[in-house]
């Protein structure tokens, strides 16, 4: 009975491990195969002649070697500053009671619902005629094309999601013990003090959680950047066109299969670190998300 | 006594203070990074939208862009209906799956740990840009009708499954909604990754105790599964209901997100795309306060942390 309940369970396991993987292998495996392997119906999964052209062809034509430390900078310090904000204000609901602290926390699971597409047109203009709300003279100054949007997003805990960030860290500040804030106290630290030394490192799960969302998020987005950058110069976006880019080139017409090799191997190389990431933090990911009892 | 009440009350304008300080980046950005256009998206979905190199003008045109959006646009209509029907679809389908898997990966087993780490690979795999561009690949849709033919039915043919579910007598609507969702399997569990999280993490919250208790008052497996696991487990269905509605109606595979923001530059023009958005939000919510509203009456709460 043990025994038939865990090879079904294995099976089960197994196939949806496939299902899920069945992309990424598919990617892996057509990123290496010549134009002429992908029209050849003989040829399924190994590659028949096997190539990196597709890499050398997209790593050139997606600017990676440019694109990539840009993009990676870029990344890093929006997750820091998402995860830094994201952190005090979660603290701020887990710990003090103070009039409004219900409706404000309501206001935050607000964030969490009104899709992006409502607030991005105003949020355009409002960077793109930047009036410091009012202190700027009008027309005020031009925000798009810089990092200038994505910092004020990331440092007032409204970015992509940061809702999310909030709530997760409430809930595990909320699960920490009282006593070791109290001692902290009793010695004449102030709340920051406390929260600083005390609290943060202790937090130290919720932080991995959240940094890697906040990573992962940051580094696929195309919607905000594309928006808010006026020529968008992150990887995402030569990801987006570089297919096309490297048939303009050599002034070519490639086929939609030919296109779509290109762009598979594209994302391979675009997911790659996403990959190692993840692989290398997982450890600390998945207890991470076991201990932080996420949602609660 | 007057002056240890005014320590006391000190001390409550001591902690106020400090939450509000803690609080205040957010507050900052929910008053001008989210209520403000917030309250502008209203307006310039009931305006004539222009933009100049100095600014933008705005002409109140009342309902006018609505009307266009319903009854003028061609596409809107149409891709409205398809998405909150494909949405009513699939998100009781990711539940159930996403409840499922987190039962399996909260087992103990060989492999667990690269199963876990398996499980929650779409929830990087599918974000943003992957997510656009897969939804128009030519590799990526061929491999998924490549599953529906080959892998599904491979063990079971087609014909005897049906045959077995009509013998079940199940409801027809059912049996559609059953066959039809075999298909779909592939997309569904891709969409699973953070509804997973939410599961396993609720149910490694779950105090071992309670099982102990359980099993000494006599219950099976079974019994203990629906009398404990389950109703502990239900806050965070309405969790993953609410999650689920708004991923997928804000994923960038989704249609009508992509039309809404090509037409937002296009012919369309910005009031129009807005009033689109508005429409498509008000659809969402009313969507989103119906399930919470059944649901949440049905919902057990442990005592609050």
């Amino acid at each position: 009975m043990g025994i038939v309940v865990s090879v079904l369970r294995g099976l089960v396991i197994a196939s949806i491990c496939f299902i899920i993987l069945r992309p990424l292998l598919v990617k892996l495996v057509s990123s290496f195969m010549t134009e002429r392997d992908l029209y050849d119906q003989t040829v399924k999964w190994i590659p028949r002649t096997f190539t990196l052209d597709n890499y050398r062809n997209m790593f050139k034509h997606m600017r990676y070697a440019e694109a990539f430390p840009r993009t990676v900078v870029f990344t890093l310090s929006m997750a820091c500053l998402q995860t830094a904000s994201c952190t005090l204000v979660g603290y701020g609901f887990a710990r003090f009671r103070f009039p409004g602290s219900n409706l404000l926390f309501a206001l935050v699971i607000f964030t969490l619902i009104v899709p992006p597409q409502i607030i991005i047109l105003p949020l355009y203009l409002n960077f793109r005629f930047f009036t410091m709300f009012g202190l700027i003279p009008e027309p005020g100054i031009d925000l798009l094309g810089g990092y200038w949007p994505f910092i004020l997003m990331a440092v007032s805990g409204t970015g992509f999601n940061n809702g999310l960030f909030i709530f997760i860290m409430r809930q595990f500040f909320k699960g920490m013990p009282r006593s070791l804030e109290e001692a902290a106290y009793i010695d004449g630290a102030n709340p920051l003090q406390t929260f600083l030394r005390v609290m943060l490192p202790g937090a130290k799960p919720a932080l991995v959680v959240v940094f890697l969302f906040a990573t992962v998020w940051m580094y696929n987005d195309y919607f905000f950047t594309l928006m808010f950058m006026k020529q968008g110069n992150l990887l995402a976006h030569y990801l987006d066109v570089a297919a096309h880019n490297y048939a303009h080139s050599i002034g070519a017409v490639f086929t939609g299969q030919y296109i779509s090799l290109l762009n598979n191997t594209g994302m391979i190389l675009f997911i790659l670190p996403l990959l190692i990431l993840y692989v290398v933090m997982q450890r600390y990911f998945i207890e991470s998300v076991e201990r932080t009892g996420l949602i609660g | 006594m007057t002056s240890g009440r005014r320590f006391r009350i000190s001390l409550r304008v001591r902690e106020a203070i400090s939450g509000y300080m803690f609080t205040l980046p957010f507050t900052l950005g929910f008053i001008f990074m989210f209520l403000h256009p917030f309250i502008q998206s209203i307006i310039f979905s009931l305006s004539k939208l222009e933009l100049s190199s100095t600014g933008y003008s705005l002409t109140y045109t009342g309902l006018q862009n609505y009307y266009n959006a319903l009854f003028v646009n061609a596409e809107y209509p149409r891709l409205l209906v398809e998405t909150a029907g494909a949405m009513l679809y699939s998100v009781p389908l990711i539940l159930v799956f996403s409840f499922f898997a987190a039962l399996l990966l909260n087992q103990k087993f060989k492999g667990r740990t690269i199963a876990r780490v398996i499980f929650f690979l779409p929830v990087i795999l599918s974000a943003d840009i992957i997510g656009r561009m897969e939804s128009a690949d030519y590799i990526t849709l061929f491999l998924e009708e490549g599953i529906l033919d080959v892998d599904e039915m491979t063990f079971v043919g087609r014909e005897q499954l049906l045959a077995l579910i009509m013998y079940l007598k199940f409801p027809e609507d059912l049996l559609t909604y059953i066959v039809m969702s075999s298909l779909r399997i592939a997309q569904v569990i891709r969409s699973s990754g953070v509804q997973i999280l939410i599961f396993l993490a609720g149910l490694q919250s779950i105090p071992p105790s309670y099982y102990e208790v359980a099993k000494i008052e006599g219950a099976t497996g079974w019994e203990s599964f629906w009398m404990v696991t389950f109703p502990l487990l239900s806050p965070l269905i309405v969790t993953n209901i609410v999650y689920s509605i708004i991923d997928f109606f804000t994923a960038p595979s989704n249609q009508l997100v992509e039309f809404i923001r090509t037409s937002m530059f296009g012919s369309a023009g910005y009031g129009v795309s807005m009033a689109m958005s508005w429409i498509y939000f008000a659809v969402v919510a009313i969507f989103l306060l119906i399930t919470a509203g059944l649901i949440s009456r049905k919902v057990v709460y442990m005592d609050e942390g």
